[in-house]
Formats: structure tokens, sequence, C-alpha cells
């Protein structure tokens, strides 16, 4: 017996599409809705809980920095999403808002918190200094923090406005709360292990 | 001859060794080895120039006859208000000067610094160790001939 | 701390190992700070606690039988105003000796400036102290001003008073919000910051940017008040003398405030000179320097305001100074405001000062100057030059050597973070190791303007 059915053979059935998933977990959530239930996915779950409440080390470098303090103040106000509880260990961080320039004395420095902090972690990089250097292209500067640790979301600006780093931040949870999309940590662990092997 | 300069000239004999003023700012240039002597001078009474502003230095490959590294001492007096410039030449081989910490002790960092950017070393510098950049760093990164670093960027319209 | 001899014996990390060669390559002995940084670097901290855990076994009572304990605060830490790192030797909680280890945030701001021309470098010498960004840029067009010998009008000078004072208080703000954080007054953070963002919404509306303007260029400012800008000012500062009578309500009498910064890091004044320091923590030990009033520059001799002292020198009396500071500049902005002449923002040397935006498109001549000052920029005569202004943190000093060329041969700040940072070590030898979190916090250090 063939292992791959020929084409047309009553057993092969079209892939079932997103859409159709999609459509029969609408109908169940419907179904249990009537009974006061909630149905959703264990990945939908998740990244919900991760989105409601991300912790950012409290990490201040330069400039940025305080603009970031800006963004837990009264105006801009993150605690709206959960996430003004700045964590002076980088035990208990979720992210890492890399916010100003990274210097080549302090490279090893930030490398050394983002392997402290526990996975799932996210980094973002606030600032043209951090993301690419911004007007200081010399010797004392790494050029751009992605040399350094996997960056997910890079605000440009230099400073950034409070708004623009809230506006990096949300794209950060659009990036969690979608399925299947993995952080730019488990791309590259995913990556160093294929070539390991 | 400028006021101060006069004064270090007769308190220190053969110190000074060229006065100017520049846009408003008196300039005394003095020997090397007379330094220590004249900032104990001219740090006392009744010149009195207290606080130390600045040590830095500017580095002048052309000049190495001079001494190539050009040392500036900003001084500050609070009574009087009145500022003035000491220059010192460190020479272009193995640059150094004596320090100046045992009359101000602000002079520690900053001469620090000035020997972690020029590598001008300062004798009787009680802790002269790198400050800015990491301990291990080869060269200076303030003088003239080392290279400004960084990447070369390339720009996407740039064929 | 393990002398050098037993150093060999220990286990190195990387770092430590290529600090011990680069001293061999120098053909000298590590230094003081070097030991320290060693030292603190050569033991894995199972190793330091098991150190410990020895010599506190051998230790009699008698006070400095103990070996100490060294403690690495930072260079990520939350309470030490961005990435300093404090190499403490602790006894229980005094602090035997502390090494500040710097540089963390070296940007080389000074390199950068070598290579390019005096209008670009305005732009990377914002960005040393951060939150001073007015005043380095005062510093530095004022040098540059001196050796071109250009007259600024007195409308720009008095424009550039109202936006550093402006930035004096949004300054002062950041300190006593974050220093307030760390002593446990939350409160005082958000009020703060409440504060700071008007003062930065004012700063946006004259020059596009919340805080790293170049609104300052050489011979003027970058461009007139907008319309509206007076009012919102006025405004601003009308209603700033009450939210410091509500702040000072909430800590000035509070018990663990007072308790906490009373006879904390308290140093001789002539101590105080002689380690360079400057601004309101000389000031807070009763000497009387205020470059504004005694080498007054952009007018300050026209305005009529107090420089605030203080008699004990502790923290407790830095904040009052501080405190009293804001309420001066308040009233600095608002004598600027009522005296502020006619006349042009900038001066009128088309050899110097970029042509009006408008001329450009009917103006041939505009054009020419406007292409040539953008490609090549202009030349400085030979010469150097040393200006200093009060900054928030004290004495902020520029000094630039020109060649004849468009690009400085060497520009330096003298940042006053940089020499008040030295004073810690002194004031903080002997001190419970809480107590060092308000030392930090009164001296109000900005990494930035340390590290360059």
């Amino acid at each position: 017996m063939a292992l791959i059915p020929p084409p047309g053979s009553p057993i092969e059935r079209a892939p079932r599409t997103d859409e159709s998933i999609d459509r029969d977990l609408r109908e169940v959530e419907e179904r249990e809705f009537e009974k006061g239930l909630l149905t959703t996915t264990i990945d939908k779950a998740i990244a919900w809980a991760q989105t409601g409440s991300m912790w950012p080390a409290t990490f201040g470098l330069a400039c940025c920095a305080i603009e970031m303090m800006h963004v837990s103040m009264p105006r801009t106000d993150i605690a709206r999403f959960g996430m003004e509880n700045f964590r002076a260990s980088p035990r208990q961080a979720d992210l890492l808002i890399v916010s100003g320039r990274v210097s080549q004395k302090m490279a090893p420095v930030l490398r050394r918190i983002y392997d402290q902090m526990l996975e799932p972690k996210w980094v973002i990089s606030m600032g043209a200094c951090a993301s690419t250097g911004g007007v200081f292209n010399n010797y004392a500067l790494v050029q751009g923090v992605d040399k350094v640790v996997p960056v997910d979301v890079y605000v440009p600006g230099c400073p950034p406005r409070p708004e623009g780093l809230l506006e990096g931040i949300m794209v950060l949870h659009r990036k969690v709360g979608a399925r299947g999309q993995k952080s730019n940590a488990d791309l590259r662990r995913e990556a160093l292990a294929a070539e390991s092997r | 001859m400028s006021e101060v300069a006069a004064a270090i000239e007769a308190a220190c004999p053969g110190a000074v060794l060229a006065d100017l003023e520049h846009v408003g700012e008196t300039t005394v240039e003095i020997a090397a080895d007379h330094l220590l002597t004249v900032a104990r001078f001219i740090q006392g009474a009744p010149l009195s120039f207290t606080l130390l502003s600045d040590v830095t230095c500017a580095d002048f490959p052309e000049h190495a006859d001079a001494g190539r590294f050009r040392l500036a001492y900003h001084l500050y007096a609070p009574e009087s208000g009145r500022r003035v410039r000491l220059r010192v030449w460190a020479g272009a081989e193995d640059p150094e000067v004596p320090s100046v910490t045992p009359v101000w002790r602000t002079a520690d960092w900053h001469e620090r610094e000035t020997y972690d950017m020029f590598g001008v070393r300062f004798a009787g510098h009680p802790d002269l160790a790198r400050i800015l950049m990491p301990l291990d760093w080869e060269g200076h990164p303030l003088r003239r001939d080392y290279p400004l670093g960084g990447e070369e960027v390339v720009f996407t319209d740039a064929e | 701390m393990p002398s050098e001899a037993n150093l060999g014996a220990m286990p190195f990390d990387e770092e430590t190992r290529t600090a011990l060669e680069a001293s061999r390559r120098e053909g000298r002995a590590l230094t003081e700070t070097e030991r320290a940084i060693v030292g603190a670097e050569a033991l894995t901290p199972l190793e330091a606690i098991e150190r410990s855990r020895q010599s506190a076994d051998r230790a009699d009572h008698a006070p400095g039988s103990r070996q100490p304990m060294i403690i690495n605060l930072g260079p990520q830490h939350p309470s030490t105003h961005g990435v300093l790192r404090l190499v403490t030797q602790l006894d229980g909680e005094v602090i035997r000796d502390l090494h500040p280890v710097i540089g963390y945030l070296h940007t080389g701001i000074e390199k950068q400036c070598e290579n390019k021309t005096y209008w670009q470098a305005i732009t990377l010498v914002t960005r040393m102290d951060y939150l001073a960004s007015y005043f380095n840029t005062a510093a530095y067009t004022m040098a540059v001003e001196r050796l071109l010998g250009l007259e600024v009008p007195e409308r720009a000078q008095y424009i550039r008073v109202i936006m550093m004072e402006i930035n004096r208080i949004a300054s002062h703000l950041v300190w006593l919000g974050t220093s307030g954080l760390e002593l446990g007054a939350m409160t005082m953070m958000f009020y703060s910051y409440r504060e700071r963002e008007k003062a930065l919404d004012l700063g946006e509306m004259i020059a596009g940017d919340r805080m790293n303007t170049r609104f300052f260029q050489v011979g003027g400012c970058a461009d007139d008040i907008p319309q509206g800008f007076e009012q919102r000012v006025r405004t601003w500062i009308d209603e700033l003398p009450g939210h410091i009578d509500t702040w000072e309500g909430m800590l000035s009498t509070n018990p663990i405030w007072v308790d906490r910064t009373r006879g904390v890091g308290v140093l001789p004044a002539d101590e105080l000179l002689n380690l360079g320091v400057t601004g309101p923590v000389l000031r807070a030990a009763g000497v009387d320097l205020d470059l504004r009033r005694a080498n007054p520059y952009c007018g300050y001799e026209h305005f009529d305001f107090q420089v605030p002292l203080g008699t004990a020198g502790d923290s407790y009396d830095r904040y009052t100074v501080r405190m009293r500071e804001m309420r001066e500049s308040a009233r600095i902005i608002q004598q600027a405001l009522d005296g502020l002449p006619e006349g042009r923002h900038i001066a009128d040397d088309r050899k110097v000062v970029l042509p009006p935006r408008g001329e450009l498109a009917t103006s041939m001549e505009a054009l020419i100057h406007h292409f040539k000052l953008v490609t090549e920029g202009f030349t400085v005569p030979e010469g150097e030059s040393y200006v200093a202004v009060e900054s928030p943190r004290g004495e902020l000093g520029c000094y630039v050597v020109a060649d004849g060329t468009p690009k400085p041969r060497r520009v330096h700040m003298r940042d006053p973070s940089f020499v008040n940072l030295q004073a810690l070590r002194p004031m903080a030898r002997g001190a419970y190791l809480a107590d060092l979190v308000t030392m930090i916090g009164s001296l109000d250090n900005v990494m930035g303007g340390v590290d360059r």
C-alpha cells in the first residue's frame, strides 16, 4: 500500500484553512456562550496574559531613559496597560527597554542583564542611538544594540516622545498577541539550534 | 605682561614662558618643571585661585617640537571672579607632567581623564587608572592620530 | 581586598585578566581603583560569600577586625541615576571605602565634535548633559561667539535666559521626583513630572523637540518666540510657586524626609571647593558662588534675583536650596518676559548665520550663503576660549580650541556632574549604605554629563 495516496483518492481531504478552524471555533464559542462559558485557545490565553502585565526592567541609559520615565507618569500613564511596575531586578522583568546609547563598556553588562531575564522576554530598542548608533558613529558606541541582544521592536526618535515609546509597546503587544508569532529571541535560539545540529 | 604672569614670575623666576591676552582671556604658559610650584603659589594668597575648574589637553601633532600635547588648566578665583588659564606643553615622546593633585584634589579625575584620552602621564598622581574607557582598552581615543572609528554607512541611493 | 601578590592564585574572569595585562603592557603596577575593580571581580559570588563567612568567624568585636565585604552597586541599579557603578567595601552596614567606576555611557562626543563643523557640533553637545541641554549649547555657542568676536543681539540673550531658566526648573524637577522616589516619597515623582511635561511642551513649542533641541545657534537663537508662547510661559510660572508650596508642605517637615536627609553627606565648604564642587551642593554649604551673579553672561546683570544659600551643607540644605532656586528661576523668567527687548533674534552676519528661510526663494545671495554654510560651515580664527555658565548642577564650562579651519581642534566640556561626583567618595566614607542613596540623589549627577 502506497503511503501517499494518489490524487483524487477518497481519503485525501482539502487542508483545513485558518478560516474554517475559526468558523468551527466560533460555532463552539456561540454554543458555549449560551451556557455562560467562554472558550479560547491556550496560545491566545497566554498571549492575553502576557500583554496584560508585561513588566519592564528599570534599565535607563541616557536621554531616552528620561522619556521612558515620562511614559509611566500622569500624562501618558503606562499603568493603563498594566506596565507601570518597573522591576529593578532583571529576573522579575519581561521586557528590556534599551533606552539610550550603548557604549562598548556597557555592552557586556547589557548582555548579562538580558541573560538574567527569564523566558519569555522581549527587547525594545528605544531611540536612534540604541537602534543604529544615531549621530554618534564612533569608537565608543555599539552601532545598534541588535549586535548584542535580539530586538523585537525599534522605536525611532532622538529621543522618542513618550507617545512614540507607547506606540512601540503597542506594536510589541500586537506581536505577542498574534497567534504563532515568535519573539526574536525564540527565532535566534531556533536558528542556533539548527546550526549546531 | 599681565598682572598674574608678573606675580608668578616674581614668585617663581623662570616659570613663565609666554603670556598672552586673547579674546579677553588671560593665558600664562608655564614650564612643565615649575608647574607644581606655580600651582602652590597661585592657589594661595594673594592670587587665591582656589577653584581649579578644569584640566584638559589638546593634541597638536604638527607641533611635535614644541611638545605636541598642550595642557590647559582653567583656574577661578571665587573672591575676585577672575579666571586664568595655565598652559603646559607635555612633550611628544612619552608625555609627562607633574600632577597638581597635592594642590587641588579635584585634579584627580581630570588628570585621569586626560591620561585616558591622550596618554599624558601625571607624575605623582595617586591613582592614574583609565576612567572612561574599559581598563584593557588599547590606545588613547582623543589623540589626533587615533581614528574616529564607527561603521561605514552605506546609503541605499548611493550606487 | 586581596593584595596583588595573592591575586595570581585566584580564578579570574576575562575582564580582570585583561586589566592585569593592560597594566603590564604599560609597565606599571595596578592602581588603587584598578585593584578595587579586580578585587570585586576576582571572586565568584559563592566564593565571596564563603570568604565573608570565614572572615566573620575569625573576627572579634574590635572595630575593623573584620574583612570588608565588597558589594558592587550598578551599573544597572535603580538609584544610581543612570549607569554609575560603585565598588563599595562594607563593614557591616558602614561604608569603609568606595570606588566610583564611570564611563559606562562614554559616547565619544568630544572626538565626534572634532570631525564635524562648528555648527554641526551643536547637535552633539546638546546630548552631553541631557537634563541641561540648553546650558550645553549655551556654553558651546558662547565660546564660539567669543572666538569669532560676534555680538549677540539683546533680544536673543533674553530668549536664551528664558529658555535656560525653564530648563533649570525642568532639571530640578527631575531631581525632585527621582530623589523623592528613592527616599520613599513616591508622590513627588508624579507631581514634579506633571509640571515637567508642561516645561517640555514649552520647549516643543519653541523648537519642535521636547528635550534635545538645538535652539541656540552661533549668533543667537534659531527663531523668534512663537505666537502664544509668552502667555503659556506666564501661565506656567504663575502656577509654579503654588505647586512648590504644596511640595514643600509635603516634604519640608515630613519626619521621614527630614531624618533621611538631615546631616547626610556633609563636607566642609573649603574641602568642597578643593574638590571642585560647584552649584547647589556648594551653595548649600554656605559659599556664595553663582556664576550668574559672580560673572554675569547673557544679561543676567539686568535681573533681580537671590542666590539661595544653606548653612549646614547636608542633603536637606541642598533640597531647600534647589527648591528656592526654582522660585528664583520663575522670577527671572517673569522679568525677562516683561523686559523682552525688540530687535533681531540672531546676529546679522551672513558669514556665520543662516539667512532667513523666506529669503532663499527670492535672493540668489542668500541661497549661496545658505549653501556655503551648510556644506562647508564657517571658519573660526585660531585661538582658544573657555566659557562657563551656571548649569543646574554647577559650573558648566566649554573649552574650544580653534585652528582656523571650519572644524574645531578640540571641544571639551567641564561638566559639573563629573566633578561633583568626585565628592561622593569622601562623603560616603564612614556613612551607612542606606545613606549612599541620599548622597547620590543630593549630588544630582547626570551620567550623560559625567561620561560624555
